[in-house]
């Protein structure tokens, strides 16, 4: 019945989802394979062979120190996209939790927490990001830190006010009649209809990030060199733009296909869940 | 003997917002007493604070003898497996994204060294348990694995109804339990509630606006209006005394004048 149900609405035409999926997969597959099939060090200065062309041994190329691109794409691959889903999740486990606490309990807890949040919400988060990385100092350690700070309030916003609508419903008031503990009814009745929101941001979030990590690189407050980021490897690219201007393109292309992919999939997820949500079922 | 007794209670939500005032009455063992009264009237705010979900200001209540202290854990613990209440909505009153069965068990799992009498629950699984529930308020046991969405209103009340009963409570809170269902619905669970009430000895408090279904389940019922006792009596003596102008209309409006 279930899958029967998703298979429907697949076939429907999410294409949202199929589309962010199939990206995933395609992401997947360079990530994973593409490294495996060429095996280059993406650290390894080769000055002989800078600014190559493409070539059998060098797939897309050289940089301007010798450098595989493919490799140092593959490799930032797994550091932007690891880092994204990081903080995501530690942004997450932080926020998901006031959420639940502030909504649930309310009163006097919940004022306290929601002004601790209005706080850190007056500050625009880039530039809350940029003082934490000129305070604590520019790398990818601090800039997490920055990122997980702006994040976790928006969870913690989002899944309140949904803790005080499925609060007021009346299996939540039952379970509390029988005697439930608070963690319990939480558990049982609030979280699940919490969670399918949470995916849907979160997915959607860590398209946010990639794009915030890279930014931040490029200016030159993420990654350091050598660090293969993307951003950084667009900064490193910029001097040999008039050269060879594929150095800046493949970062580039690397950077919008893995947002775009993520974007696709939360707004895939989003409409799949209000299909379900709308037949009863979640 | 009086079961519950409630003296003087008094609500208010705010400064010029009195939910109930000093209010009092009592409810014997076994009986079944009607609260009639219209939206506004304090119905749902006494239903609340009797189950422990409101605190109140003044005056106190009394359950089989001693006095329900809603902040201490343990005999709120006590008070709740021998109050139960069945909520207006069955819509909202199932959990949308659980089973039935994981739904009707709730109860029974928090107080786990109870067994109900009426169930032999010796080698049951805990599904067999919820398909015996089930069994006890007419429903077919194969309703267990299906999820709300997929149950008529009556079959959703049904087994909130079963749910309430799954831990045998002395008291019944009934707030509104018909309010949402079609006529002939309506008289099914009002049957089902009569039926279970002799079967399992539990005395009933029943909620309503509407005076037909109190009629039909109380022997003794009481006016409120906005938050103040206007008129009770038993329905058998009722037209033995000019009736007050309020439940009058009441009936009226019942057409049972």
């Amino acid at each position: 019945m279930k899958t029967a149900v998703i298979r429907t609405s697949l076939s429907l035409g999410n294409v949202n989802l199929v589309l962010g999926l199939l990206l995933a997969v395609f992401i997947m597959v360079v990530t994973l394979i593409g490294g495996a099939l060429v095996p280059h060090d993406p650290f390894l200065v080769d000055m002989g062979n800078r600014l190559q062309d493409s070539s059998a041994t060098h797939w897309l190329g050289t940089d301007q120190l010798g450098r595989d691109i493919l490799a140092r794409i593959v490799y930032g691959a797994k550091l932007t996209i690891g880092l994204g889903t990081f903080a995501i999740v530690v942004a997450i486990l932080i926020g998901v939790p006031v959420g639940l606490i502030s909504g649930y309990i309310g009163g006097k807890v919940d004022a306290i927490l929601m002004r601790i949040v209005d706080g850190i919400l007056s500050f625009p988060d880039f530039i809350l990001a940029i003082a934490i990385a000129g305070i604590l100092g520019p790398n990818l350690t601090n800039l997490l830190i920055a990122i997980v700070l702006v994040r976790w309030i928006v969870y913690a916003r989002v899944v309140r006010g949904l803790v005080l609508t499925e609060k007021q419903k009346e299996y939540v008031l039952v379970s509390q009649t029988a005697n439930s503990s608070s963690l319990k009814t939480i558990r049982m009745h609030i979280l699940p209809q919490v969670i399918p929101d949470i995916i849907v941001m979160a997915a959607i979030d860590v398209g946010k990030v990639i794009l915030l990590v890279s930014s931040f690189s490029y200016i030159g407050l993420g990654a350091q060199p050598p660090i293969p980021e993307w951003g950084a490897m667009l900064n490193d690219g910029r001097s040999y733009f008039q050269v060879k201007p594929l150095l800046m393109v493949y970062p580039g292309i690397a950077i919008m296909l893995t947002v775009l992919c993520f974007n696709l999939l939360g707004d895939g997820l989003k409409s799949q869940f209000d299909i379900r949500r709308g037949r009863g079922r979640i | 003997m009086s079961i519950l007794v409630v003296d003087n209670l008094s609500k208010q939500y705010s400064k010029n917002v009195h939910a109930l005032k000093q209010l009092s009455f009592s409810l014997e063992q076994g009986e079944s007493l009607g609260i009639v009264g219209e939206s506004g009237s304090g119905k749902s705010t006494l239903a609340k604070i009797l189950i422990g979900l409101e605190t109140y200001q003044d005056g106190g209540i009394t359950f089989q003898g001693s006095p329900i202290a809603p902040k201490k854990r343990a005999p709120l613990r006590a008070y709740r497996k021998n109050v139960q209440m069945i909520f207006q909505d069955a819509a909202s009153a199932l959990n949308p994204k659980l089973p039935i069965w994981k739904s009707l068990l709730e109860q029974l799992k928090n107080y786990k060294e109870f067994t109900p009498s009426f169930i032999d629950v010796e080698g049951l699984s805990d599904k067999d348990i919820a398909r015996e529930l089930l069994g006890l308020v007419g429903l077919d046991s194969s309703l267990a694995d299906r999820y709300p969405g997929e149950l008529s209103g009556g079959q959703k009340q049904r087994v909130s109804i079963a749910r309430a009963i799954s831990l045998e409570p002395s008291l019944l809170i009934c707030d509104e339990p018909t309010a949402s269902l079609d006529v002939t619905v309506q008289v099914q669970i009002l049957t089902l509630l009569k039926k279970l009430q002799q079967q399992l000895n539990i005395t009933i408090l029943f909620i309503s606006h509407d005076m037909r279904a109190v009629t039909f389940l109380c022997e003794r019922i009481i006016v409120l209006k906005e938050g103040s006792m206007v008129d009770q009596f038993e329905l058998g003596k009722l037209y033995e005394h000019e009736r007050n102008p309020y439940t009058k209309a009441l009936l009226n409006a019942a057409s049972l004048d």
